[in-house]
């Protein structure tokens, strides 16, 4: 008989790897996925799951894996922002809209937001400037103010945003 | 790299927004922050801590933690007093008698969160498991958690040996504001306004590793550490082990914004661990942790406030009492009380300041230094007395403010207290500000929305951003601190293939060194920005960091830049003698282009600079002896800061070198049935010099401005009657998200500095502009209503300044 106790064996792939690995019942994905495989996408900077630094996908689905236990996602597939770039090492449009925008300063919220600006990208949904900003709010950033975080993704979107940055010589 | 920058020439990286080198590895997830690097047996440290304000530890209880699985030791109070010195103190007698360690020391803990016991396990789970286990039984004890009360003689003190709360006092008076009061046309008089305590809470917690290696008897600390030379200092003095012995090491750092300068106080109990187990040591703090114990910016309460105005507008100067409120220890504290005095005019021409100052303990988390530190709090106060003057005398807030800012063309401009403000444009600064928002139009739509339920204010928020200290400014709080002036180093090298690295003194958390620097260094050696190599982070046994190297009090761009240039232009003179030599020219008649050193009149004879680091690294004997004795192809330079020693008995002397300005302007929207503030249009105008990359110069008034709108609105370290912290998380401290800020206009000025290698001025830190200009833009909105006397606007307290919040407290005496 199994107890609260005993460990789980898990198959997951991980960014297209596939991995197997014995998990203890109580441990977080953001957890396994940082410590046993060096996994530096996912970033820890609440014990809440407000900040969203730890955003991954989990078979199609955003999730904040602080908010899920490494058992859970035994079978299944997660991505996380080491897999955006190209394999030779390129930066896929988004990140290079991050880059080109100064999207990212320390650097620590960035994995998190690409991950859910990717989902952005990917819903359909009209990315007006608002829209943009609902969708960040899971995921806090304490240095850019989020203004170019917002214009950088909808720089990935195709729009013309240098039009409304808004500059000004005095 | 472009096609434009291959073909560019030399000279041209300076100034232009070149895409940062750091965010190729952040945007890979290839970053190295201090919870990032796997270790070998590491063990993991969780602190307990207080659950009370104020309490006497009666037992500690480690039997049933050691039975816990993974449980490898732990480290208590006494054994910390026996095997550690205090940290330094920089306030004199009596408060140079509190004792602050590493954990709870004297048997009392003395704020919601203190470490008590460091336990270590051989996992994550395992450590939090044990220190679950670990009893620890407390008396609670008498508390106080407001300045008001702390000062009061019927007080219970935080420190029982320091024998009173005020962990230091001053009083400055420059000029004599009681004649001016005395027969100034008008004196308005405000009993007391508070500036809320908040702070800019990295979203990366602190991280540190600790690891100490027996055959060298050699501690090295890696995490975030923004002053490496003065952490070495004093994790020395606490472990009393030789700093010759003892490394500090920072990577990728996920913001600091000054909270995290006292990091040594949790790295020593890591090292004794490390040291007594054999085994790195990892601490990851959590958010709870940080909101506890992390470091909040300074609580200050402002009573007795006047100020002196003349008929046409004039005014003549300000005075006030200060309660500092610093929490539990005083930490980098009580330099507070001398900082403010950087920015004693703020952005006007006061001939008359005087105020008592007073740092109070409290049982409350203890202060650290948080972006706009000490400044930001002295210049809310006096923009709130601007803005409220100019409401109860009748005048224009924006003339009344063009009139009293210092003018463009009276810098360098001598404050009351000796400090110079190098250059600046204030009018032309709000002028633009207030274009940006449409200054007419917003009038227009406050008058529309009249009567709808609907609100509308408009704010303006003029501040300094003061930077490059001089350090003598702790001697006007302590005479026997032996610091003066302010230095920082740099190193450029040429190694064995030609290639290029420079490395900073200075430490970074996101403001782009390594990208700044590399544009500097390219320009001054003829090379590609991608072809300087940037050292990571920070490494206190690296040669070119000095005593004062580090982030903090807006300098990179003078003091590291400075130093950077310095040594580059060694090098480059290196570089002129090899090639001299070997082109037949003189040193003066070469230059560096374009990858090559060339003689300047004849471009065809030139040296790639893989030649020249070929004949230097492996064919000396093709040089000239007296050339190849100097050339190392290492060229390492200091910044020196001009300064002067201030005169201690007048507190006057210039204390900073630059002065950056920032002036805001808002238009905001009160509903006035839930008094909820709504920004409709926000605008910064940034003003630091010579720009070097615009591009991060934006990026970071964008990051100040977030910080101030957020703590203007949503950010308090409030403490309930028990002396609980009520935000000890994301939850309650709700940090501001996208959804709920504005898109900024941004508009800039230039007014190079006449004082700094290049013009460039510090900036970063802002100035608090934001809490600044929604206060006047609420004020503003509610008009006679009430009276805005709080840096905090909640939803709550807007609603009662609507109901006459505050009117009793604010007068026009004269």
């Amino acid at each position: 008989m199994s107890t609260d106790e005993d460990p789980h064996t898990i198959t997951v792939s991980v960014d297209g790897q596939v991995e197997e690995a014995v998990v203890a019942p109580r441990t977080l994905l953001v957890h396994w996925l940082r410590d046993a495989l060096d996994k530096r996408g996912p970033k820890i900077g609440c014990d809440t799951g407000n900040c969203g630094a730890c955003t991954v996908v989990w078979d199609g689905l955003l999730v904040k894996s602080c908010m899920v236990l490494a058992a859970q996602v035994d079978g299944g597939s997660v991505r996380t922002a080491a897999s955006l770039c190209g394999s030779d090492g390129t930066l896929n449009r988004l990140q290079q809209c991050f880059s080109e925008h100064h999207a990212l300063q320390c650097g620590y919220c960035t994995s998190g937001m690409l991950m859910t600006a990717e989902d952005l990208l990917d819903s359909g949904d009209e990315l007006t400037e608002a829209a943009v900003r609902r969708g960040l709010k899971g995921n806090i950033c304490r240095c850019t103010g989020y203004h170019n975080i917002v214009k950088a993704i909808r720089a990935a979107d195709g729009q013309d945003v240098d039009q409304d940055a808004g500059e000004h010589e005095g | 790299m472009t096609a434009e920058q291959l073909t560019r020439p030399a000279a041209t990286f300076t100034g232009r927004s070149v895409r940062r080198k750091e965010d190729d590895r952040l945007l890979k997830a290839q970053g190295e922050f201090g919870d990032d690097t796997p270790l070998a047996r590491p063990g993991y440290l969780v602190f307990v801590r207080s659950p009370y304000a104020s309490a006497r530890i009666t037992r500690i209880d480690t039997s049933r933690a050691a039975q816990v699985p993974g449980y490898l030791d732990a480290l208590l109070p006494a054994e910390v007093e026996e095997l550690t010195d205090p940290f330094m103190e920089l306030q004199p007698p009596p408060g140079d008698a509190e004792v602050d360690r590493c954990l709870a020391s004297n048997g009392v803990v003395r704020f919601v969160g203190e470490p008590v016991v460091a336990v270590v396990a051989d996992s994550r789970e395992a450590a939090r498991d044990v220190a679950a286990a670990v009893v620890v039984d407390y008396e609670p004890l008498p508390h106080v958690v407001d300045a008001r009360v702390a000062i009061e003689e019927s007080a219970p003190l935080v420190h029982e040996q320091v024998g009173t709360n005020v962990a230091f006092e001053a009083t400055y008076d420059w000029g004599d504001v009681d004649f001016a009061l005395a027969n100034a046309d008008h004196v308005v008089e405000v009993d007391e306004l508070h500036f809320h305590r908040f702070s800019s809470t990295p979203l990366e917690c602190t991280a540190i590793t600790a690891e100490y290696d027996a055959g060298t008897d050699s501690f090295t600390f890696t995490g975030g550490f923004a002053t490496p030379q003065l952490a070495v200092l004093n994790l020395v003095g606490a472990l009393r082990h030789p700093a010759s012995r003892l490394r500090v090491v920072s990577k990728d750092f996920g913001g600091s914004f000054g909270v995290k300068i006292n990091n040594h106080i949790p790295a020593t109990a890591a090292g004794l661990l490390a040291r007594r187990l054999g085994r790195p040591i990892r601490w990851t703090e959590t958010r709870t942790e940080h909101h506890y114990a992390g470091g909040h910016g300074n609580e200050r309460w402002f009573r007795n406030v006047k100020l002196a105005v003349q008929d046409d507008g004039t005014v003549l100067g300000v005075t006030y009492d200060a309660l500092d409120d610093i929490g539990a220890y005083s930490r980098y504290e009580p330099l507070g009380a001398v900082i403010w005095t950087q920015v004693a005019n703020a952005c006007y021409q006061f001939k008359h300041v005087k105020v008592r100052y007073r740092s109070v303990y409290t049982n409350k988390g203890p202060v650290h230094p948080n972006r706009g530190y000490s400044r930001m709090q002295h210049m809310w106060l006096v923009e709130r007395m601007m803005d409220l003057a100019a409401r109860k005398l009748g005048f224009d807030p924006v003339a009344f403010r063009l009139q009293n800012y210092v003018q463009p063309e009276q810098y360098p401009y001598t404050t009351v207290n000796g400090c110079v403000y190098d250059s600046g444009d204030l009018p032309r600064s709000l002028r633009t500000a207030l274009d940006l928002i449409d200054y007419t139009g917003a009038r227009a739509l406050q008058e529309q929305a009249r009567g709808t339920g609907r609100r509308i204010g408009i704010g303006i928020g003029s501040t300094l951003d003061s930077g490059t200290n001089n350090f003598a400014q702790a001697r006007l709080l302590n005479a026997h601190i032996p610091f003066s002036g302010n230095t920082e180093g740099g190193l450029v090298r040429i190694g064995a293939d030609g290639s290029i690295y420079a490395t900073t003194g200075g430490v970074a958390f996101g403001q782009g060194h390594e990208t700044t620097v590399a544009q500097v260094v390219a320009d001054l050696l003829g090379v590609t920005y991608d072809e300087v190599h940037v050292q990571r982070g920070s490494d206190s046994s690296l040669s070119a960091q000095t005593g004062f190297s580090g982030s903090y009090a807006s300098q990179f761009a003078v003091t590291g830049i400075g130093a950077i240039r310095n040594a580059a232009l060694k090098l480059v003179r290196e570089v002129q003698l090899v090639a001299a030599a070997t082109l037949g020219a003189t040193p003066e008649e070469i230059e560096l282009h374009g990858g090559t050193a060339r003689v300047i009149t004849d471009p065809e004879r030139a040296l790639p600079l893989a030649a020249v680091a070929g004949i230097v690294h492996f064919s000396p004997a093709e040089l000239p002896p007296a050339v190849a004795d100097e050339v190392g192809l290492v060229g390492r330079a200091v910044y020196r800061a001009p300064f002067e020693l201030p005169d201690l008995e007048r507190k006057y002397g210039n204390l900073t070198l630059t002065y950056a300005t920032q002036v805001h302007a808002c238009v905001l929207e009160i509903d006035e049935e839930t008094g909820e503030v709504s920004i409709l249009r926000y605008a910064a105008v940034d003003d630091c010099g010579t720009p070097i990359n615009p591009m991060i110069i934006q990026g970071q008034v964008h990051g100040a401005t977030a910080h101030g709108i957020s703590a203007a609105l949503f950010e308090h370290f409030g403490y309930d009657a028990d002396g609980q912290l009520s935000a000890a998380n994301f939850y309650d401290y709700h940090a501001a998200t996208a959804a709920d800020l504005p898109s900024f206009a941004y508009g800039n000025v230039v007014s190079p500095s006449p004082f700094t290698p290049i013009g460039a001025k510090g900036m970063g830190e802002g100035g608090g502009a934001p809490l600044h200009a929604i206060c006047a833009g609420i004020q503003d909105a509610v008009g006679e209503d009430g009276i805005v006397l709080e840096s905090f606007s909640p939803p709550e307290r807007v609603l009662r300044l609507l109901r006459g919040h505050n009117l009793e407290k604010a007068r026009v005496t004269r």
